[in-house]
């Protein structure tokens, strides 16, 4: 006969448990390297990234899954003055992680440090369009309207990495109105995230947000190691999983597994194009022409790199668009296809011809170029060796360079002397707007011929042109057609060639309840707020 | 320990002599692609399976041992060359060129040679051959590798210098680089082998290190490095066995050059 006073603790203890699901445990991962700062305003690295993420409050949030924007701190805002200002009117009763209010005047101490030329804020750059300062106007404690020198497309988007600031908080940055605060950091070894308690979210049923206690980050740069960890269940989330660790791990823990489809990321190769760059002529003439970019391309297998090297878990690429990126893709566009026998009728046509089995230019130069990666990159390296494979089936001979990163960035930024290079962009940021620097003729990242005083090409000026339009319009549709005309040329004349988009893999422990792995950064966690962990599954 | 060095002389002329015959017994080209098998285990058309691009993971082993296996005592004796100029030719001269020459030597010592190795090659044109790369990357290993055995050497020569029958050569009219070539070099003899068979296996590792961090032998060329970078991501290794084999030939081969490399031979 149990005694009720005894029957009353046990239901209590019980009852404990239970609710303890809702708001307990502490979820682990890793962080590759160290995060270089803890201000969210100078994050530029992917460790910083993700502790701004989980602990910083923005006016405005991208949802990760439907790519749509709702509001957060800021419960609506309005754009006028033809995109030159941006009315927010804020959530009232918020409070940072330390107690201090969250008032329009810390969205105002937030925009003038972000505009600081001394901070140099990497996040500032998209904010600075025309020469003029940005002018904050506090309307109310609870209202704030913020007017830059020149319109902004897309500007209320922008928000979304806008980490708003204490003015008046002693602790500074480290006061958060994110889901999680930083509460202990071992250089070297982790970072330690407790719960924010007055984070202004709530769930449905009206409880507090969000349901874990602690968030731990472990410096962990080895991906074995992760890999292992996951295993042992040391760790419950790896957010971006190589193919060979997906496949390695598929037969060891299947149900940790997510596929989110192709990401929005572009494995590429280009040929140097830049006038001055220490090449012969002749070459050169070879990396200009169109019909030897087309035909190079159509000569890849495509297909055969998605399921040899990525096993399926890659998708062939179509142009710099991902068709994950809903709204900028330009569904008219098809993946190059693998034709060997099309590309030699295009080289014929350019003037070249095939001899003793080699292909040879209309001076009977042997086709023959180096192609860069770095050596850090295993797939890229496997990459190169089958397009070394499948060009040498219409006679042209690849020399397969592999370099340590710095090396490569520098002959492809300052010496220019490569001839073709195999690389990766990594697309954080869903809108065009982002890649700018990378299709504008003057641009520093427009590889193939970085830096022109003048549009080499009269396609080149017209990209130019259309970046320019969709730039400056504020009507959606109108942007749409001209970045749908910029990815057709793009397609047409080949100055990078896409090869594939790699899947978004990740791995969730089946002890984390709530995950839904999309394809946008951050892939797991980001409904860090609504993630909760089974009983047992984390105790801190 | 007879019967264990000539076992090791057996096991390394096996496989000198199955490497070079690598053309007539590989049953593909070490770059040919099987794509329908990418990462297949052994089987009658592959013996030890391919790798991950599908490529015939036994002719590779073949092609790669004779890469590591021919280019890492060429770079030795060119390092034991050098060692044994500056260091044979610093002890014998004594004074200040001993003490410039051991200046020299520690400062090639203390360079992180890896990262040196690492900038030497990123200024290599890029147009160059696969086998002009191994060459070249052979060559670097070879010219970087011949401080310590210098060290070596110049502790003998000055040995040397003070030995009676030099003192006698040198009473009988016997001077200059003709001492040096008659009577020093001569007896500088054991300690140079012992210095070439030790650097052989350490040329052999220093290759395998760039392999793994791929700035080794350039693709698709095999060698041991590369071929062991391909273990990097192995979790289990009993269940694929057969792709160590590159490792235990790299095992194999190191141990009994180290078993050759006799007692006596190794000055003390």
């Amino acid at each position: 006969m149990i005694p009720r006073a005894v029957r009353w603790l046990m239901l209590l203890l019980w009852s404990c448990t239970a609710l303890g699901f809702a708001q307990s445990g502490e979820l682990r991962f890793s962080l590759h390297h160290e995060p270089k700062t803890f201000n969210p305003l100078q994050a530029e690295e992917d460790s910083s990234d993700t502790i701004v993420y989980l602990t910083a409050g923005v006016l405005t949030r991208v949802n990760r899954q439907s790519q749509a924007l709702e509001p957060a701190l800021a419960t609506s805002w309005k754009i006028t003055d033809a995109g030159r200002t941006i009315t927010f009117d804020l959530r009232p009763n918020v409070y940072f992680s330390d107690g201090t209010p969250f008032t329009a005047g810390d969205v105002a101490y937030t925009m003038r440090q972000l505009m600081d030329p001394a901070l140099y804020s990497p996040i500032a750059d998209q904010f600075r369009t025309g020469n003029g300062t940005v002018v904050t106007r506090e309307l109310s404690p609870h209202r704030i309207s913020i007017t830059f020198s020149a319109p902004l497309v897309g500007l209320d988007r922008l928000f979304d990495q806008v980490a708003i600031m204490s003015e008046h908080s002693p602790h500074k940055e480290m006061a958060v109105l994110g889901p999680f605060y930083v509460a202990d950091h071992k250089p070297g070894a982790y970072v330690l995230l407790q719960r924010n308690p007055n984070y202004w979210k709530k769930d449905a049923a009206g409880h507090q947000l969000p349901y874990l206690e602690y968030v731990r980050l472990d410096i962990q740069s080895n991906r074995d190691a992760e890999a292992l960890r996951l295993r042992r269940g040391e760790i419950h989330l790896i957010n971006e999983l190589d193919s060979e660790y997906y496949d390695r791990l598929a037969s060891m823990a299947p149900g940790t597994l997510h596929d989110a489809g192709p990401g929005f990321d572009t494995e590429q190769m280009w040929f140097n194009q830049v006038p001055a760059a220490p090449l012969p002529t002749y070459k050169l003439a070879w990396f200009r022409s169109t019909a030897f970019r087309r035909a190079i391309s159509e000569a890849i297998n495509r297909a055969d790199m998605c399921r040899v090297i990525y096993n399926q878990h890659a998708q062939p690429a179509i142009g710099p668009v991902s068709p994950a990126n809903h709204f900028w893709f330009n569904a008219a566009l098809q993946a190059h296809p693998y034709d060997p026998q099309s590309a030699l009728r295009r080289l014929q046509q350019d003037g070249f011809r095939q001899q003793g089995g080699k292909l040879v230019d209309r001076d009977g130069h042997a086709v023959e170029f180096s192609l860069l990666t770095n050596a850090e990159k295993k797939s890229r390296v496997q990459m190169a060796a089958m397009i070394q494979q499948d060009l040498d089936k219409i006679g042209i001979k690849i020399n397969l360079v592999t370099l340590d990163f710095p090396s490569l960035i520098e002959r492809i930024t300052q010496t220019f002397n490569y001839e073709a290079v195999l690389l990766g962009l990594v697309n954080v940021d869903l809108d065009p707007n982002a890649q700018m620097n990378v299709w504008l003729s003057s641009g520093e990242n427009h590889q193939w011929n970085p830096k022109q005083a003048a549009p080499a090409t009269p396609w080149e000026a017209e990209i130019d042109k259309l970046m320019r339009t969709q730039a400056s319009a504020l009507d959606p549709q109108k942007r749409k057609a001209a970045f749908d005309r910029v990815q057709q040329i793009v397609w047409d004349q080949e100055p990078f060639i896409y090869l594939v988009h790699k899947n978004a893999l990740s791995a969730i422990s089946e002890s984390v309840v709530g995950a839904q792995p999309v394809v946008f950064r951050p892939q797991t966690y980001w409904n860090i707020d609504t993630l909760r962990l089974k009983s047992g599954a984390g105790g801190h | 320990m007879k019967i264990a060095r000539r076992f090791a002389w057996f096991l390394i002329a096996a496989t000198l002599l199955v490497c070079l015959n690598a053309g007539f017994l590989a049953p593909a080209h070490y770059a040919t692609q099987f794509r329908e098998a990418p990462n297949a285990p052994p089987s009658r058309a592959h013996w030890l399976g391919t790798d991950a691009l599908g490529r015939d993971l036994f002719s590779r082993t073949l092609y790669g041992t004779r890469v590591s296996l021919l280019l890492a005592p060429a770079a030795a004796l060119l390092s034991t060359l050098l060692a044994g100029l500056i260091g044979g030719a610093a002890g014998y001269l004594g004074g200040i060129w001993e003490r410039l020459a051991m200046a020299v030597t520690d400062l090639v010592l203390s360079l992180p040679w890896l990262f040196l190795l690492i900038t030497v090659r990123a200024l290599l044109p890029l147009d160059v051959s696969p086998m002009t790369s191994i060459a070249v990357t052979f060559l670097l290993l070879g010219c970087l590798g011949w401080a310590a055995s210098a060290r070596v050497l110049c502790a003998g020569a000055r040995s040397l210098r003070q030995a009676e029958f030099v003192l006698q050569a040198r009473v009988s009219g016997m001077h200059g680089f003709r001492l040096f070539a008659v009577h020093v070099l001569p007896n500088l003899k054991p300690v140079l082998y012992a210095q070439f068979w030790i650097s052989v296996p350490v040329f052999i590792l220093s290759e395998a290190n760039l392999g793994v961090l791929g700035l080794g032998v350039a693709e698709p060329m095999p060698s041991w490095g590369g071929l062991m970078r391909e273990l990097e991501t192995m979790w289990s290794p009993m269940a694929e066995a057969w792709k160590l084999a590159p490792l235990l030939l790299l095992v194999m081969v190191v141990g009994s050059l180290q078993l050759l490399i006799s007692r006596e031979e190794i000055p003390v």
